[in-house]
């Protein structure tokens, strides 16, 4: 589904992506996990168009996408929930719901998505006429990820939806991420929280300074020494 | 009775200074940028104004449309020339070139026309006095003001309610968040400068209607002055240049009033100083404050 090859990724004189590629395939949990710094989010936000790459390939479904903007590939079928949420704080609940929503003109449609993510998030369905800037951390990374479902995406892009939450809500957000891909979604993740990623994810590919140093079944390299020691706690 | 007369030319005043702010805090809430030559718009709005009553014979408000329809597009070209090439730049890199952009609209203008001053005839609109209360009020005041409300309704219709209002909204707030919604954030920048110097097209037309005289320069201290009725209702805040446009009017009406009339120009620079003494972030504004 998406297929990634060789991409080098700059800001300004600053390599930040060196030779990464990837492959997702339909239907799957990819995770992506790295420490600080490793270039996570700048791989996610290359995906998504918001950075382009100086040398490889982007390719989703075979379309080539690695110069498009942003805003076009959205229309194809990608949605990016971005680090920090960035909800439009300014905004209620409900409009930046609509926002997410901002391409398509299915009107019926887009009734039956809202409806899908009140059933999802029913906190967001309490909340509808309330600022978004005033929901708690929790709540905002509902909003993020309901607002990115209303683009009824193929391919969702999750950047550290677990940052800040307490272990209760982070184990809810996860089963929502798993239902969203029962629900037919395909699901990149990026996590700092490798063993709560790697117990739903199929497979998962690990960075460390711009490059993919280790790739797997998510079994397996939960298996192995070097990612308990690196990434697991050591346990 | 002098007083409530004053201070409806305060507002009718201060509704021009209301719909050029929109201009400055619309602009300033997308691009972080102070567009200098926003006052110049203004006064291209009433030459074109001027040129459609005279040249072209046509009333009030098919002059007011042509001249908003031209601001439009003079503000779009300004946008797309002189500030996106630029958009990565520097602030003040930035705002040197929007004093670029003002000089260069003022003396292109004089180079065009010459520098002249024009007067609009003064019968666009009826010019009785109406009785209300025992107040005598000219009709033109209360016909610019009530343009101006109209289009200041309509703002807030099209900022609110429309799919390209939603999207500015969204793109002052967080670019990058508005591109992940299939936001173009190009064409939502023009369409802000658009709807900002259509108004300020407007202004142009009723400033003319209301004052006679214009002429290549006029735009400069209206420019200032809605400049500073922005920063006082809080810059990037719409409501607050609204605001801050009719107060302002209202005090310089009053400053007047109260025999202080060679002060009139002076006060808004008082009122830019100490806003930005005691309050910043201007009255409608908040102190920000995020969540992580
Ligand atoms: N806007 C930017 N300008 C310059 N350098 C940047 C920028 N954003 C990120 N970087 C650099 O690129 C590298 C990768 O950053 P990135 O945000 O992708 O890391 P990450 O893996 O997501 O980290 P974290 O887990 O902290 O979110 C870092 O060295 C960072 O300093
Ligand atoms: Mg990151």
């Amino acid at each position: 589904m998406l297929k990634i090859e060789d991409i080098n990724v700059y800001y300004g004189n600053i390599q930040a992506l060196r030779g990464v590629s990837m492959d997702i395939n339909k239907g799957e949990i990819v995770t992506l996990i790295g420490a600080n710094g490793a270039g996570k989010s700048t791989l996610l936000k290359t995906i998504s168009g918001l950075l382009k790459p100086k040398q490889g390939k982007v390719l989703f479904e075979g379309e080539s996408i690695g110069g498009k903007a942003a805003q076009s590939i959205v229309k194809l079928g990608i949605s990016h929930v971005p680090e920090g949420r960035r909800v439009f704080a300014n905004m209620t609940v409900e409009e930046n719901l609509e926002l997410g929503a901002f391409l398509r003109k299915d009107k019926a449609g887009i009734k039956q998505d809202l409806e899908k993510v009140y059933t999802l998030f029913p906190r967001l369905l309490e909340r509808v006429k309330q600022q978004s800037g005033t929901l708690s951390g929790g709540e905002q990374q509902m909003l993020a990820m309901g607002r990115a479902l209303m683009a009824r995406p193929r391919l969702l892009l999750l950047d550290e939806p677990s940052m800040g939450l307490a272990p209760l809500l982070v184990k809810q957000i996860f089963n929502i991420v798993e239902e969203i891909n029962k629900g037919g979604t395909t699901i990149l993740l990026v996590e700092q929280n490798a063993n709560l990623a790697l117990s739903i994810a199929d497979r998962a590919y690990v960075v460390e300074t711009g490059s993919i140093v280790l790739s797997g079944e998510a079994e397996e390299l939960t298996a192995s020494e070097e990612i308990k020691k690196a990434y697991l706690g050591g346990h | 009775m002098e007083l409530i007369q004053q201070l409806v030319n305060g507002l009718s005043l201060g509704s021009i200074y209301a719909l050029i702010a929109l201009g400055y805090t619309m602009v300033y809430g997308i691009v972080k940028l102070i567009n200098f030559a926003h006052g110049d718009v203004f006064m291209v709005g009433a030459f074109v104004g001027f040129y459609s009553i005279t040249i072209l014979e046509l009333p009030f408000l098919p002059a007011l449309l042509i001249s908003m329809i031209v601001c439009a597009i003079f503000g779009v070209l300004i946008e797309r020339i002189a500030y996106k090439p630029l958009r990565n730049a520097t602030r003040i890199a930035a705002l040197i070139t929007a004093i670029g952009v003002s000089l260069l609209i003022e003396y292109g203008m004089i180079y065009i026309r010459g520098a002249q001053p024009e007067a609009y005839p003064n019968d666009v609109m009826p010019t009785s006095k109406i009785d209300i209360l025992g107040v005598s009020i000219s009709s033109q005041s209360l016909l610019i003001f009530f343009v101006a409300i109209v289009l200041m309704i309509i703002l807030q219709f099209v900022v609110h309610k429309t799919k390209i209002g939603k999207a500015m909204r969204a793109v002052s707030f967080d670019a990058d968040a508005a591109r992940l919604m299939g936001i173009n954030v190009n064409n939502t920048i023009s369409a802000t400068f658009a709807i900002g110097s259509a108004l300020a097209g407007a202004a142009g037309v009723i400033f003319g209607i209301y004052y006679i005289k214009i002429e290549p320069l006029m735009g400069i201290i209206p420019g200032l002055k809605a400049f500073v009725a922005a920063v006082l209702g809080g810059i990037g805040i719409i409501p607050g240049a609204m605001v801050g446009g009719l107060l302002l009017g209202v005090i310089e009406a009053l400053v007047s009033a109260a025999g202080f009339s060679l002060w009139r120009d002076g006060v808004a620079f008082v009122v830019l100083i100490l806003i930005l003494i005691f309050r910043p972030q201007g009255l409608f504004g908040k102190n920000k404050r995020e969540k992580v």
